[in-house]
Order: structure tokens, then C-alpha cells, then sequence
């Protein structure tokens, strides 16, 4: 049995005055204890919105969540607020994007870190402060001793999304999840907590999101990748089948628009032409024909459905061959 | 946090030192000097001539301004002209009242100021938040001698609930000089009783604007902290309601709020001559209007110094809650 397992989740965000927006749209997936699942997809996609969904964390008014997310067995979307409340944080532990707005500016490092443990292992003060340097010495936090007695403002950059993995991994969580988590980050302190995460999470029960849209982080990382599109998910493969065989046009467009240590020399970047439309025109055909090089007549008609197909989950009419893969990048 | 307070202390002696400038100029660019001033209408050329050489009016300007310092220093302001008493008598006399009147307010405005700002943030957009909203702006909008006016009307004359006016109906022996206070010291609650009934209408009329200020800016900072990532983040890890209140919001919406206390303590000093006018409080704004009045210059050039000097502390003082509050402020530079 899977430890999360998502059905048909969507998330209708409506206000007054402005006409509803479908910012998830009927999502699944599931994930193994242990394992690592890559979300990933471009700017607006839905990958936020559909992690906080999971951790009950969005808005109580405007945004509508409809679906399951079963968690071991527990329905979270029926759980009362106290319920919810007992879970996050205990079972559910997540990293945001931005390390320094994240983090309270007014409290210490260590009282954030402590705050958890006191909540949830019911610890005392004492022991919630020396467990809160055992956490810091353990993200790799130099002289983590002085540094619980700091404030955000005082870390680097890096120290801080450090601080905040901390945090949630504090009580031991079964499930990370990891949104963007560097993407505010350095490019060299960006692989330095990315491998932080990975040996934090290798050879342990605790299962974990990745939360990116970007394929460069998926590939060191993640069992399985779910591309998402205009809130769905389109394409559903093992990393490795994904990265040596994207089926859908618009993986194959990502994969070839980031530079990759395996292509040819001299292959060039291909970006994918336009962005993702606003209000996602999945009704009727599908969202990705505008900017689809394989889009046929059929698919500015019917909505393609998640179908399983060559080992893997494909929502497209028209798939990128395996030989055109290959093709593909030899014309280059 | 020493060191803190102490290079706060050393910021204020320039401020300071400018406004005493300040004061000496204009009391040296009063039509026909600070002499003819001081006589008023009994002036003739003879008067003057003699008064300047009492005080030292024919030295140089540099000697007046050191001597003017030095008389500062040691708290000599000179006499009043409308009393005839040593000026420093008289607001030694008249400190207690005002401070009575504006601590008062001052508690008012920002124990009630808060929680109904938060409360409003809390339920944004009810009936109360909406109620409140609304009062607040009538009550910035008000002036505190109407307002007095209204309050002294309704609460004293029509259902005589209240005095109307004055310190106290009997008073304890002085011996602090706080009304309050004085009951307490002589075991005569009686006459602490009195002295707070005589003190709600006019600590009232002049809380209302800190108050109505107060709620807004808490309502406004409680809103924008409510959006902040890290309060997403505190919900993450599971953390109660209260806490997350206590320890997350309130904590961080605190720190504009402190920055108006500030303010409005400044603006109170101002506010207080209007309500001791209307209830014959006889404070420091009492002395300022009477003073006014009877352009009484010795009188004025102390209180003008006092009201920049109190100015300073109060800001000093904010400046040291806002260190306990904020850390970035505290090791910053
Ligand atoms: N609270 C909200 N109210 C209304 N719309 C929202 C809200 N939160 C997100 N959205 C919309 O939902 C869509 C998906 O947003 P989401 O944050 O999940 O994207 P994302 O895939 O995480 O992108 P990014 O890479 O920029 O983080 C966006 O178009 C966004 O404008
Ligand atoms: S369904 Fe058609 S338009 Fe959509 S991705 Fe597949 S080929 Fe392109
Ligand atoms: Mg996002």
C-alpha cells in the first residue's frame, strides 16, 4: 500500500468577480514509503497549489480542494483542523521555496526548530533546545551549538534552507515535501542541499516530493517523475525510462531545453515556444496544441486522457516516437 | 544592549543641542528683543536698556548663548511673568498632573488600541471589523477640545456620572504629587477613588486619537504579518492557534505598532493642552495655554524645552522596545 496516495485532486480557486480558476485538475499519483516522487513542470502549472492541498495548507476561503489524499490509510482532506494539525509537522514535514522569508525574523533558529520537538515529541524546553542542535549539527550547520541561539538574518543564504530542512525534518516526518527548495539558492550551494535532502532521505522509510521545474534536479533524485501541464499531469515514467525516453511533446520539449551531461557535443538548446496559458483550456481538447509540434486536428477536439502506454502513464493523442527521440537528437 | 542604549543617548545630544539653538533664536528675534518682551506694555527705552544689562543682553551673542546653556543646565528658566514664582517651581508643581493625565491615556489607547485592532484583523471583513474600521476613522477625525466638550456634557452635566472638571473633589496630603498616588501612600482610597473618577473623562477625550491610530496600525500589521511565508511555515509544522497567534503573528505585527506609540506619546504632549483647557486640568498644557495667553516668555522657553526633551526619551524608549522586539535591530550595525 502506498504511503500517499492522491485521487483526482483538484483545487478550484473562486472570489467574487472573477470567474473561477482550475489550478489542479483531477491529479493523481501515489507514493511508496522510501521513495522519491518528482513534480515537475514550468512556472503556474499547479505544483504549489497541489502540495499545499496535501499538507491542507491552502486558504480555508476561496479555494476549493475536492479528490482524496489518503495518507496511510487516514482521508487528511476529512480531518478536522486538530487532526490536520497533529499530522503536520509529526508525519508531514515540509521546505519551502524562500529560506529567509520563511523563517520568523524575530525568534531564534533554535527556538523554530525547538517549537516542533515541544509540539510533538511532547518534550520539554531543555530537551527540545539540545534536540534542536542534534538537528542543526545534523543538516551540516557548522558550530551548531551558537548558531540555535541566531537569528535568520544572521545565516547565509544556504545556512538558512539548511535551517528549515531542519525544521522539517525535525519529528522524524514519514513524507517530505520539498517545494523548489533551491531555486532562491546559488548555483553551487543549489547541489549542496539538493544532496543534503537526497542523504537525508537515502535508506531511511521517510518518503519524499520534489517539488521543481527543473529536470537537472529530478535526475539525481527522484524513483519516479510526474510532468505536470495546466494543473494535469501529462506523462508518468521511472526517471530513468523518462530521461532516455520522453513520450510526451512537451517532456520531450523540457528535456531538450536544458543542457545535459549525455547529449552529443555541440547539441544545441531547444526552448519550448510560448508559456503556459492562464485559464487552462484542457475542456475540449488539449492545453499543450498551441505550442505542440505533433499536434494533430484530434487534439484541438478531445481531451486526452492518462492512459497507461509503454511502461509508463501518457496523456497525449499523437506521442513522440522512440526512434524520433533518437532521431531527434542525431539531427542535431 | 547597553551599548545599544548608550549610542542611542549619545544620537539624541545633537538633536538636542539644535532645538536649544532653536529656542535661543527665537527668543532673540521677539519683536524689540527678549527685554521688551519680558516688560510687555510697561516698556520704556530706560526699562529695556536696564533689563538687557541685568541679563546680559548687551554681551556678545556667543557669551548670551553659553550663559543661556548654563542657566539650562542648572535649571534656572527665571520667573514667571504671570504668577511671579520661579518657573521651574511651577512645573515642578504641575508635572504630576499632566503625567497622571497622559500615563492614562497613554494605558488607554494601547490596552484597548490592540486587542481591537487585532480582533479586527482576525475577523476581517464582519460586522465588527467593519464597526471598528469606522470609529476609527470618526475618531482621528474629531477634535479633542469637541470631544472633551461632548464627553464633559453627556457624562457630567446630563446623567452626572462623572465630575466635569478638576483633579479631585477633597485630595490626599500631598506628598507625591500624584493625586492617585497620594491616596494610596495615606492609606485614603477615598481620595484615590475621587482622583480616578476626575481623571476618566479628560484620560478619555485625550486617548482617543492614540487609540483610533493605535487599532488601525495593529489591524493593518496583523493583516500584512497573517500573509507572511512564515506564518504558512509555523502552520506547517503543526503548531496550535494560539501560538501561532502569540508567537508568530502578534510578535511581528508588533513592531510598526510600537513605532506609533512613539508617535502618538509626541502628539499626546500636544493633545494635552486642549483637554486641560476643557477640564481646567491644571498640568503642564494648562501652564502652556495660560502661558500663551499672557505671553509669559520665561514660561514658554522651559515648557518648549521640556516637551523636546520628553520627546527624545519617549523616542529613546521606542527605540529600545523595538530592539527587545526586532533582533535585526539589536546587532545591526
Ligand atoms: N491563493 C490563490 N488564489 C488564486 N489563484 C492561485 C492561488 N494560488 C495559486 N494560484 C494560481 O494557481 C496556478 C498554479 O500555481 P502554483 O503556485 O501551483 O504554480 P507552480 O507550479 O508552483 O509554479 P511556480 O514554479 O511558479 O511555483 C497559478 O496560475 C496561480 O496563479
Ligand atoms: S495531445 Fe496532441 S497537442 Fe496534446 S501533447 Fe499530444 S500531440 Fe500535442
Ligand atoms: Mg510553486
Amino acid at each position: 500500500m502506498p504511503l500517499l496516495d492522491v485521487r483526482d485532486l483538484s483545487v478550484v480557486f473562486k472570489r467574487k468577480g472573477t470567474a473561477p480558476f482550475t489550478a489542479v485538475d483531477n491529479v493523481s499519483f501515489a507514493v511508496e514509503p522510501g521513495q522519491t516522487v518528482g513534480l515537475v513542470g514550468e512556472s503556474g502549472s499547479g505544483k504549489s497549489v497541489t502540495s499545499l492541498a496535501v499538507m491542507g495548507l491552502l486558504p480555508k476561503r476561496g479555494a476549493h480542494v475536492t479528490g482524496s489524499v489518503n495518507f496511510d490509510g487516514t482521508e487528511l482532506l476529512s480531518l478536522s483542523m486538530k487532526e490536520l494539525r497533529n499530522r503536520r509537522g509529526r508525519d508531514l514535514g515540509m521546505v519551502f521555496q524562500d529560506p529567509m522569508s520563511s523563517l520568523n525574523p524575530v525568534i531564534t533558529v533554535g527556538r523554530q526548530i525547538s517549537e516542533v520537538l515541544q509540539r510533538h515529541r511532547g518534550q520539554d524546553r531543555k530537551e527540545a533546545d539540545a534536540g534542536a542542535v542534534a538537528m542543526l549539527d545534523q543538516v551540516g550547520i557548522p558550530d551548531p551549538a551558537r548558531r540555535v541561539g541566531e537569528y535568520p538574518h544572521q545565516l547565509s543564504g544556504g545556512m538558512r534552507q539548511r535551517a528549515l530542512i531542519a525544521i522539517a525534518l525535525a519529528c522524524r516526518p514519514r513524507l517530505l515535501i520539498a517545494d523548489e527548495p533551491t531555486t532562491a539558492l546559488d548555483v553551487t550551494i543549489q547541489a549542496q542541499i539538493l544532496k543534503l535532502l537526497a542523504d537525508l532521505v537515502r535508506g531511511t522509510e521517510t518518503a519524499m516530493i520534489m517539488i521543481t521545474h527543473d529536470l537537472g534536479v529530478v535526475a539525481g533524485l527522484c524513483d519516479e517523475v510526474n510532468v505536470m501541464y495546466g494543473g494535469k499531469i501529462v506523462e508518468r515514467a521511472e526517471r530513468h525510462r523518462l530521461f532516455a525516453e520522453p513520450r510526451h511533446p512537451y517532456t520531450h520539449g523540457l528535456l531538450r531545453s536544458i543542457p545535459r551531461l549525455d547529449a552529443p557535443r555541440g547539441e544545441k538548446l531547444v526552448p519550448i515556444k510560448g508559456s503556459v496559458v492562464d485559464n487552462i483550456p484542457w475542456e475540449g481538447g488539449c492545453a499543450f496544441a498551441p505550442r505542440c509540434p505533433n499536434a494533430l486536428q484530434r487534439c484541438r477536439q478531445v481531451m486526452p486522457e492518462l492512459e497507461p502506454e509503454d511502461a509508463r502513464h501518457l496523456r497525449c493523442h499523437n506521442p513522440v516516437q522512440p526512434a524520433a527521440v533518437a532521431e531527434g537528437r542525431a539531427e542535431r | 544592549m547597553l551599548r545599544f542604549i548608550v549610542r542611542r543617548l549619545i544620537q539624541a545630544i545633537p538633536t538636542l543641542f539644535i532645538l536649544s539653538l532653536l529656542v535661543f533664536a527665537w527668543l532673540r528675534s521677539l519683536p524689540g528683543g527678549p527685554a521688551a518682551a519680558l516688560l510687555g506694555e510697561r516698556q520704556t527705552a530706560e526699562s529695556i536698556a536696564r533689563l538687557n544689562a541685568a541679563m546680559g543682553l548687551d554681551q556678545p551673542i556667543y557669551v548670551q548663548y553659553i550663559k543661556f546653556l548654563g542657566r539650562i543646565f542648572t535649571g534656572d528658566f527665571g520667573t514667571s511673568t504671570v504668577s511671579g514664582d520661579p518657573v521651574m517651581a511651577e512645573i515642578r508643581r504641575s508635572f504630576p498632573a499632566t503625567i497622571e493625565l497622559g500615563l492614562c491615556a497613554l494605558i488607554l489607547a494601547v490596552l484597548f488600541g490592540i486587542p481591537f485592532g487585532y480582533l479586527a484583523a482576525r475577523r476581517r471583513g464582519s460586522f465588527f471589523d467593519n464597526a471598528t474600521v469606522i470609529s476609527t476613522l470618526v475618531g482621528v477625525a474629531i477634535p479633542v477640545f469637541f470631544l472633551g466638550f461632548l464627553l464633559k456634557y453627556i457624562f457630567a452635566n446630563q446623567f452626572r456620572l462623572l465630575p466635569p472638571s478638576g483633579r479631585y473633589a477633597v485630595g490626599a496630603p500631598d506628598i507625591t504629587g500624584f493625586a492617585t498616588l497620594d491616596g494610596l501612600l495615606t492609606g485614603d482610597l477615598a481620595a484615590t477613588s475621587d482622583a480616578l473618577l476626575h481623571l476618566v473623562l479628560p484620560a478619555a477625550a485625550l486617548a482617543t486619537i492614540p487609540f483610533a491610530v493605535i487599532v488601525r496600525i495593529t489591524r493593518a500589521s496583523v493583516l500584512d504579518v497573517m500573509d507572511e511565508d512564515f506564518v504558512r511555515t509555523a502552520e506547517s509544522k503543526g503548531l496550535t492557534t494560539p501560538v501561532i497567534r502569540r508567537r508568530h503573528v502578534l510578535r511581528n505585527a508588533l513592531l510598526p505598532v510600537a513605532t506609533t506609540i512613539g508617535l502618538q506619546t509626541g502628539l499626546l504632549l500636544a493633545g494635552a493642552v486642549l483637554t486641560e483647557k476643557v477640564f481646567v486640568w491644571r498640568g503642564l498644557g494648562w501652564l502652556l495655554a495660560t502661558g500663551i495667553e499672557q505671553r509669559d516668555y520665561p514660561r514658554l522657553q522651559a515648557l518648549i524645552l521640556l516637551a523636546a526633551g520628553v520627546y527624545v526619551l519617549v523616542n529613546l524608549l521606542v527605540d529600545i522596545s523595538y530592539a527587545i522586539i526586532d533582533p535585526r535591530v539589536r546587532v545591526g550595525r
